[in-house]
């Protein structure tokens, strides 16, 4: 089966013939995908890293920011307000269940985190049903962003999924100016480094965590937000992206965001050209992907 | 990773006696309960070997296994494929070989997985149970999603005498309920032997074990083989009581709620794990019968009382709950003095 | 050892009352439950997660139905037992024993997931509890594993989809994609589209699957536009659905491959898709703006007492309860007669407001399949895309 047009790539043609724009919008759908699943993934590294919390409720704080955008744009007519507010209500929640819940678990042992936000996971997943019920939603993209840019004679590429891509950036590169170039960055990775000496250095230890893990609910919260345009809001979504969230994290290595953002934009590479060329496989690749790296570097890829 | 918490590993007197009224309700139960509850506690007692085999791992060796589900569910697969359409197969057949089948996935998935430490190793265990539950889901020959069914319960004959019917379901309950009893022992004469000793070892410090002079590789991939085939045996059992096997029993829910289990009870002993399989189910079904209260169906709700009740434990219980029989018959004794 | 022979005994005596307790608690529903005479309904349905929806609107349907009738089921008092099945396979059996021996129904009627029908099915069959099927569409319910006691009375996974090809080639769309989740239910879906598609003259160009519950298409998107088909076929349910829709008219291929699939694709969604369903064609065995009085009645009856709007679970609901009383009505409530029961179950034509429809040998619906397509966030029926279709029944070995 040959496509008019275009000269297929020779790598591919053993597995599955592909033109060179096909292949150049594969890949584009690769980096959307990964730097979505960065940005979830950001958050869940900066926990697991800074504060050794492994947090399994991670996939909640998506699906909270995906009813949120659902809710608030609803209330305020707008997504993009909803985005700042939901952004302000969600960081505000995860510093209370920061103060109520987690600062009590940093010491403690990694199977009690499992166990406690096992848990949690129970409790959010019923909160949300109670509050928001069971059914489908959608939740409108601003009519600005509606568009669809023409790529080829058949497809289009729609503008908010860039604008999706770009949100992600920009707090991508925020995420790193505020840890490497800022006072707040400097002492988060002080603490991380070696606790008990940055509090004797005078460094407000237990509120750099909270600050850290309000950021990263936050992220997880509006990685939700701004993926619920497209993929509409529904009970469970959280669990799905949690499994594909935390294989991100391990293969980055626990606590590099920078590694995250490598190994997200694999991932992507990996799911999108996978369904593609090897679909018999495709569910198994990513993990195959996580086994093979670990094995190959058994702490991840920028070891911290 | 794990850091080395004191594992309760010899029964003070209160859980001892908790323990044997435990074996003796469990003895007396069938000629009390329906036929529901029989089958109700049947699969406790399979869930509990499950856990016990995790509680090997977990407890005793440090190892948090997130994919310890598969080597469960592929003993079920075992058997409904070794199980011909028409006729019954036997016990003798098809048990070794089924707990055969898992022990030696896990054999090979171990060599992989156990060079990994900590967090990772939790996440590479995860890789390879949910490779495995595609493997089963996405393929028609070998049931798919809609999973097969085991037509009989195998035979249980010697030189043309039967020896057991396993369609009584009393008669499965106390085949189930020696199988328990058997692995415990078992795991138990493990725990305080030589290899059970260097596995807590370590558990506690694997680099001094190393320094001693142990090869720490081997002892962990014995003891996530030996785990892989007693969760094997678990999931035998439960093909052989249910007739039904699905890929979600080799799933990432059924791997964390064997973890809550071992959790929920408390660690490195075996008991806990019996004691946390039996509470967990226990719990998880008074909550899903909860009555009407007013218009508000609470029963519907039980996800919340069952992470409120998780959250609890974890908080306030983080020995389990044989750690925590364990606190209150010291502060008895205490008090009495 | 600190303990004395107070703290002996205290742990004892006391541990002997929590088991003693917590037995007889577990025994109490036993002994609570004397024979009242009432006629138990036993419902297994999704009440949490994915599907809660489609559960909710199922036992709307069952109620609206018998409160229609009277209330009554062959003369007698209903007590129901619900069970939630939280879609999880691994406890279906379970699940289903919940209500077959410790409730003791005489009827179970469920469920959606078809793993856990597979569940609930060996139940029954080892039971012969008479169960009946309100969604589930797996095919070996009423093909090899058929049994004189499980009727169903929704559709078979391949039934809609058999509609499909007929409608698409008389459109002119001869080459077609076929898109779904690798799984079971996608598997009979293709089966039927295959069957349906092949014989009115149409071909398959490719067959796309991706794991489930797998949904970013982008990838599988890009693919369908490089091969340039004249259509997409495809079969998606639940929050799924409205996503596939939303992203392949955003991908711009909306308006120049059309999208047809089985009707499930837009069943509820309506409202999450937004403008991205418009002009989707699909098949199935309901639409909503069914022009005939049977139809309006029964929205107008169902909205008023739920004060929402039914789709076609409620309509399977529904159905399930106008046979279940028909079948009740036949043996005067006396379902311990099972000959005259089934006999008059599988000869009763429902007046459903799908339409009327009888049951096949395999104790599947024979029905018409509606065309529909999406204008103004409804589904609106344009023909019907198969007249009478039954399910094959292949291996059943039933009558």
């Amino acid at each position: 089966m040959k496509s008019k047009g275009g000269t297929c790539l020779p790598f591919f043609s053993a597995l599955h013939p592909m033109d060179f724009p096909t292949f150049l919008i594969q890949l584009l759908n690769s980096v959307q995908y990964g730097l979505l699943l960065f940005m979830l993934a950001a958050g869940l590294t900066l926990i697991f890293g800074i504060m050794g919390v492994v947090n399994l409720a991670h996939g909640s704080f998506y699906m909270l920011g995906a009813y949120l955008a659902y809710s608030l744009s609803a209330q305020l007519g707008s997504l993009t307000l909803a985005l700042l507010v939901g952004a302000l209500l969600s960081v505000g929640f995860g510093l209370a269940l920061e103060w109520l819940l987690f600062r009590h678990f940093y010491k403690r042992d990694h199977l009690d985190q499992v166990l406690l936000t096992f848990g949690l996971i129970y409790i959010f997943e019923e909160l949300r049903s109670m509050i928001w019920g069971d059914d489908v939603h959608g939740v409108a993209i601003p009519a600005l962003l509606g568009e669809s840019i023409p790529l080829t004679a058949n497809l289009s590429y729609p503008v908010y999924r860039l604008f999706m891509s770009a949100v992600c950036v920009a707090l991508a590169l925020g995420l790193y100016l505020l840890i490497s170039k800022t006072r707040l960055g400097m002492k988060i990775r002080a603490g991380a480094f070696n606790r008990d000496m940055a509090e004797a250095l005078g460094i407000n230890i237990k509120l750099i965590h909270a600050i850290v893990f309000a950021i990263g609910v936050g992220l997880a919260a509006v990685a939700g937000m701004i993926a619920a345009p497209v993929s509409s809001v529904y009970p469970n979504m959280g669990s799905q992206v949690l499994i594909m969230c935390f294989v991100v994290v391990v293969i980055g290595g626990i606590g590099s965001v920078r590694g995250a953002l490598i190994s997200a934009l694999l991932v992507g590479l990996v799911d999108t050209f996978g369904k593609v060329l090897l679909p018999s496989v495709s569910g198994m690749l990513v993990y195959m992907l996580m086994a093979a790296v670990l094995l190959w570097k058994p702490e991840g890829l920028f070891k911290q | 990773m794990s850091t080395p918490t004191a594992n309760l590993e010899v029964f003070p007197r209160s859980v001892r006696l908790v323990l044997w009224l435990g074996l003796a309700a469990l003895a007396a139960f069938p000629f009390a309960g329906s036929d529901f509850y029989v089958q109700m506690v049947t699969r406790m007692m399979i869930l509990a070997i499950f856990a016990m085999s995790l509680d090997l791992l977990q407890g005793v060796s440090g190892l948090v296994s997130l994919g310890h589900a598969a080597y469960f569910g592929l003993a079920g697969y075992a058997l409904a494929f070794l199980m011909p359409q028409n006729e019954a197969a036997s016990l003798w057949l098809t048990l070794p070989l089924s707990v055969l089948a898992s022990g030696l996935a896990a054999l090979v998935i171990g060599f992989f997985v156990v060079r990994t430490h900590g967090i990772y190793f939790i996440m590479v265990t995860m890789a390879f149970a949910q490779m495995v539950f595609f493997l089963f889901f996405d393929n028609k020959a070998l049931g798919g999603s809609d999973g097969l069914y085991i037509n009989f319960k195998p035979t249980v004959n010697l030189g043309g005498w039967t020896l057991m019917d396993l369609d009584n379901k009393k008669t499965l309950y106390f085949f189930t309920l020696a199988a328990m009893l058997l692995v415990y022992g078992f795991l138990r004469r493990l725990l305080w032997s030589p290899f059970g000793r260097a596995l807590a070892g370590i558990r506690v410090n694997e680099h001094r074990m190393r320094a001693l002079g142990f090869g720490t590789f081997g002892y962990k991939l014995t003891a996530f083989s030996l785990a892989g085939a007693l969760a094997g045996l678990a999931g035998y059992l439960w093909g052989v009581q249910t007739g039904y096997i699905n890929p979600e029993l080799m799933g990432f829910h059924m791997s964390a709620h064997a973890i809550m289990m071992v959790i929920l009870g408390g660690m490195g002993n075996f008991a806990g794990a019996i004691v946390g399989a039996f509470g967990f189910e226990v719990v998880l079904h008074l909550f899903k019968d909860l009555p009407q209260v007013g218009s508000v169906q609470l029963g519907k709700h039980w996800q919340l009382w069952m992470g409120s009740f998780i959250v609890l434990v974890v908080i306030f219980a983080p020995r389990g709950l044989l750690g925590l029989a364990d606190r209150l018959g010291r502060h008895k004794g205490a008090a009495d003095e | 050892m600190n303990s004395t022979p107070t703290t002996r005994r205290l742990v004892l005596t006391r541990s002997a009352a929590v088991i003693g307790a917590a037995s007889s608690g577990l025994l109490l529903p036993e002994l609570a439950k004397a024979q009242s005479g009432k006629l138990r309904v036993g419902l297994m349905l999704p009440y949490t997660g994915t599907f809660a929806q489609l559960g909710v609107a199922i036992e709307n349907g069952v109620r609206l139905a018998i409160n229609e009738q009277g209330g009554k089921l062959g003369g007698r008092e209903i007590e129901y037992f619900k069970v939630d099945d939280e879609s999880e396979p691994s406890k279906g059996i379970e699940n289903a024993n919940k209500l077959v021996q410790r409730d003791k129904v005489d009827v179970l009627i469920g469920t959606v997931h078809s793993g856990v029908q597979m569940g609930i099915h060996k139940v029954a069959r080892d039971s012969g509890v008479l169960c009946l099927i309100p969604n589930a569409g797996v095919h070996m319910a009423t093909r090899a594993q058929c049994a004189p006691n499980v009727f169903r009375t929704s559709f078979s996974n391949s039934q809609p989809t058999r509609a499909l090809g007929a409608a698409m080639v008389a459109k002119g769309h001869k080459r077609a994609v076929w898109i779904t989740w690798k799984y079971a239910a996608g598997d009979e879906a293709f089966e039927g589209f295959k069957e349906g598609y092949l014989a009115a003259g149409g071909t398959i160009i490719k067959e796309l699957g991706l794991p489930f519950p797998n949904v970013e298409f982008q990838a599988l998107l890009t693919e369908i536009a490089a091969l340039k088909p004249d259509a997409v076929a495809c079969f998606f349910a639940g929050g799924a659905s409205a996503k596939f829709m939303i992203d392949y008219a955003a991908a711009g291929l909306k308006d120049k491959i059309p999208l047809y699939g089985s009707g499930f694709l837009t069943e509820g969604m309506l409202d999450a898709a937004g403008p991205a369903a418009e002009g989707v064609m699909t098949t199935l065995h309901y639409g909503d703006s069914i022009e005939t009085p049977r139809n309006k009645a029964f929205r107008l009856e169902y909205a008023k007492a739920y004060k929402m709007q039914p789709d076609v679970y409620a309509v399977q609901g529904y159905d399930t309860g106008l046979l279940l009383v028909h079948g009740a009505n036949a043996v005067k409530g006396d379902l311990n007669n099972k000959a005259v029961l089934y006999k008059a179950m599988e000869t009763v034509t429902i007046d459903s407001p799908r339409g009327k429809w009888t049951m096949s040998k395999s104790h599947n619906p024979i029905q018409d399949i509606y065309l529909r397509v999406v204008q103004n966030k409804e589904n609106k029926v344009i023909g019907v895309a198969a007249k009478a279709l039954a399910d094959s029944g292949a291996g059943c070995k039933m009558g």
